[in-house]
């Protein structure tokens, strides 16, 4: 049987959405007030759901506290009260938080169990969110 | 084909235990769960059902009988209970939460009137949540 295991997890950061392939004007026209030059900040949340067969024995998908561990490792500590633009992944790539899923959906993708699916969803604000289909 | 979603919270107490394992194992794979004394959540559960929209109502199921449906078959068995004392499937299997929603899609399967059940979830916490489709 298989089945799904969700966990939302919380990280704060800031962020410029800027780009040197626009001009000033056109930054400020594309972004808004997210081109700020001293950047903003969000409380993210970050959903994880990893899907798999149901162990026969522990009754779970996966170990609750290695997904802990993986996601701490991988995403919490490296992105948790940063600056995302000063990060080098971001350093050739605007953090927009579809961007910013795709790298944890890309740093999840390595560390967790290869037979586990993984949908990685990710909330800038309670009103927007992004999401990767595995 | 529309997806209809309707809510419903439980209380219950379990704990997680597997009688193959040593009290060592059981403690080091299930942690501060396996206290046999049991603990509890308030388990919130979502049931998804799909179907078209029936041309003279609009609805896709009367939302008042899923409703009595949920009640009957998962609430009456499941809430303000002990999992592992007082619900028979979860005598042999442990009631994790994945566990959960498998019980309570087999308990809802060939239930919902006019529409195919789709998915279930179940939170055992605002963080932390179970899906099961059948799969």
């Amino acid at each position: 049987m298989r089945a799904y295991l969700g966990r939302r997890y919380r990280l704060s950061a800031s962020h410029r959405l800027h780009t040197a392939s626009l001009t000033e004007a056109q930054n400020a026209e594309v972004y808004g007030k997210c081109a700020n030059p001293h950047g903003h900040g969000h409380n993210y949340t970050v959903e994880v759901v990893v899907g798999g067969e149901i162990d026969a024995a522990t009754g779970m998908v996966c170990d609750l506290a290695e997904l802990d561990g993986c996601v701490a490792r991988e995403v919490l500590e490296p992105f948790d009260h940063q600056n995302l633009n000063t990060l080098d992944v971001f350093r050739n790539r605007v953090p927009t938080t579809e961007n910013l899923c795709m790298e944890i959906q890309e740093r999840l993708r390595k560390a967790l169990r290869g037979d586990l699916s993984l949908k990685v969803r990710v909330e800038e604000t309670g009103k927007n969110f992004f999401e990767t289909r595995g | 084909m529309i997806l209809l979603t309707r809510k419903a919270e439980f209380s219950a107490s379990h704990y997680y235990w597997n009688e193959a394992w040593s009290a060592e194992e059981n403690a080091r794979v299930f942690g501060k769960c396996a206290n046999r004394n049991g603990h509890g959540h308030n388990y919130t559960l979502e049931v998804t059902v799909a179907g078209e929209p029936d041309p003279v109502t609009g609805f896709v199921v009367d939302l008042k009988r899923l409703k009595e449906t949920m009640e009957r078959e998962v609430l009456a068995a499941y809430d303000h209970r002990h999992l592992n004392l007082e619900v028979p499937e979860f005598r042999t299997a442990i009631p994790t939460t994945e566990n959960i929603a498998v019980a309570v899609w087999r308990r809802l399967e060939g239930k919902i009137e006019g529409a195919k059940l789709y998915r279930v979830r179940v939170y055992e916490m605002a963080d932390l949540f179970a899906e099961y489709a059948g799969e």
